[in-house]
């Protein structure tokens, strides 16, 4: 059953157009993904369906309710982790909890109990009695989360959950994701970590420029690259002056350096070893391992957006705040 | 039930988080308090307490409101804070109200600081309360509301603190606390005509000195018309400016 469904979606700020009129739907108890570099008009999407911004265009229905008309009844059901966490900084972990509680109209005992157990979960129950301005970023993370689903929403929406937290915290949040799925929660997550996308979504929309270039399940991505065969080479000696020559002397090849040490070898046929041996032989270069590359959602992206994927992750340190 | 609820705990967290914060202790009530004591140190004998107290009231409930009000809302705007209670499944209608609120019952209490220390100094029995509270309070509303268009209109804290400063000075030397309107330059009077503290302190004047301007009905009226019309200007500016 469709949950949420968002038909020619447009914002515009003043003559710029973040999003471009984009069409989606999320099914019901689904983990769906918006997967895009800074500034595609992923948060500005978030914004329109949770009530922070008005759509300059389009519709929002939202377990059969227009959101832009009856954003209140919409908001009753849903949970909101923004970008930037934004709780009082003031205030200590318990206190925000139990404030946002009461936000939906949660009693004083139930909402303490729940704020209890929040924290619990989220290993903060010693952390609950410091003010939230103490906390470390990945701690800031994990209670933002958890006034997010406070009140038990039926749809929790995650705007980077995991952007610029420590490891582990960041594998906390997102075992909790599935978990949460588990209990039959539907989940609308944006990322511009491919892994996590790849490892926590049903289904991913790739977007660009404030379009969806491409949606689908893993696996229906994936078919995208079918008949692209990848082999990576390693030496001990240093190969990146070996790019023109390899790429001039097997025309139906693209080669990459990823490092000093290895050669990627690109191609739409299987590729034969002993050719490209005997050319990096005969120039002194001993090739002592040959692999060959599964392709990954990284190079589906990187082929359907034409970003390389470095550009998103350059982006991980500049996006944490 | 459930908005009560809401209701409830936004306005306590302001009271508790804000309002009841030593640094806006201090500026809202020791403020006017050392304000009063000066006052009585400096004027000979008690004669002119009944003169001064209209004053320091307004002067109280503005300190207490306008900068508290723009400055609380701007800081938890920019904090980010502000749209957990955006999120939430209440009115905005219903977050003003108990924004508005926490601001309005600071400015009533902080009036009341200086009415307590008079006091000890002359009799007060002779005032019409019930006018006087009804005076404070309109003046309340109407300072806090002004101290809401201000936050609907600033980015930045410091732009919040400047507005409120902007409104507020003029309006302490324009409403005729320290130089009667009637005394005032030909062409200031209008503009304190348009200030809505104008006619909260000519009935609180009447109240405890006799002198006034306006008839106290006429001066509720038109202080229930400035409440309405800044509530209007804030609703219209919230609905475009908060949620882009
Ligand atoms: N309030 C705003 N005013 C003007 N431009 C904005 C505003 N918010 C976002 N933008 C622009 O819209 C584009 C999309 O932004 P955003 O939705 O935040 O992207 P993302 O979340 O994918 O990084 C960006 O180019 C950004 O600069
Ligand atoms: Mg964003």
């Amino acid at each position: 059953m469709e949950i949420i469904s968002v038909t020619n979606l447009i914002k515009k700020y003043g003559e710029f157009q973040a999003v471009n009129g984009i069409n989606f739907s999320v099914e019901q108890g689904e983990v769906f993904g918006f997967l895009g570099p800074n500034g595609a008009g992923k948060t500005s999407t978030i914004n329109m369906m949770v009530g922070l911004s008005r759509p300059s265009g389009g519709r929002i229905m939202i377990d059969g309710i227009d959101a832009i008309k009856d954003i209140k009844k919409v908001q009753r059901m849903i949970g909101v982790v923004p970008d930037e966490n934004n709780l009082y900084y003031e205030m200590d972990g318990f206190g925000n909890l139990c404030f946002c509680a009461s936000l939906y109209g949660m009693h004083k005992a139930e909402r303490e109990k729940r704020a209890g157990e929040l924290l619990e979960q989220f290993n903060l129950t010693e952390a609950g009695k410091r003010p939230f301005k103490a906390y470390s970023k990945g701690m800031k993370r994990k209670l933002t989360i958890a006034a997010g689903i406070i009140h038990n929403p039926k749809i929790l929406f995650l705007d980077e959950p995991t952007t610029g937290i420590d490891v582990e915290s960041a594998r906390q949040i997102r075992e909790l994701i599935l978990d949460l799925k588990n209990q039959g929660k539907t989940i609308f997550i944006t990322t511009h970590y491919i892994e996590e996308a790849e490892r926590i979504c049903d289904r991913i929309a790739f977007i660009v420029n404030g379009r969806i270039v491409k949606m689908g399940t893993v696996t229906e991505l994936m078919e995208n690259l079918e008949g692209e065969h990848k082999i990576k080479l390693r030496s001990d000696c240093s190969m990146k002056d070996m790019k023109g020559e390899l790429e001039n002397s097997f025309t139906d090849c693209r080669v990459e350096i990823p490092d000093d040490n290895s050669c990627l070898i690109v191609s739409k046929e299987r590729i034969a070893l002993s050719p490209l041996l005997q050319l990096l032989d005969s120039r002194g270069i001993s090739v002592y391992e040959a692999k060959e590359v599964k392709p990954s959602l990284e190079d589906v992206f990187v082929k359907i957006t034409g970003i390389e994927a470095s550009k998103l992750k350059n982006e991980k340190g500049k996006a944490g705040k | 039930m459930k908005t009560i609820i809401a209701f409830w705990n936004i306005l306590r967290k302001d009271i508790e988080n804000y309002y009841l914060k030593p640094p806006n202790i201090s500026w809202g009530m020791i403020f006017p308090l050392s304000w009063t004591l000066m006052q009585l140190i400096r004027s000979p004998g008690n004669t002119g307490i009944s003169e001064l107290l209209p004053g320091l009231m307004a002067v109280s409930v503005l300190f207490g409101t306008t900068s508290m009000l723009a400055v609380t809302i701007t800081f938890e705007r920019k904090g980010r804070s502000f749209d957990r209670l955006l999120l939430a499944p209440i009115s905005i209608n219903t977050l003003v109200f108990a924004k508005i609120l926490g601001a309005v019952l600071f400015g009533i209490l902080n009036a009341f600081v200086p009415v307590f220390f008079a006091a000890f100094f002359i009799d007060l029995s002779g005032i019409d309360w019930s006018i006087t509270v009804i005076a404070v309070i309109l003046t309340a509303v109407t300072s806090a509301l002004l101290g809401l268009l201000i936050a609907v209109s600033a980015r930045e804290v410091f732009e919040a603190q400047t507005f409120s400063n902007f409104f507020r000075f003029p309006m302490l030397f324009l409403c005729g606390l320290f130089i009667p309107v009637d005394k005032l330059p030909a062409v200031l009077r209008p503009i304190s005509f348009c200030l809505p503290l104008t006619y909260g302190t000519d009935i609180l004047n009447s109240m405890f000195t006799g002198n006034f301007m306006f008839n106290t009905i006429f001066n509720i009226f038109v202080m229930l018309i400035f409440a309405a019309l800044l509530f209007y200007l804030c609703q219209r500016n919230i609905k475009r400016k908060w949620i882009l």
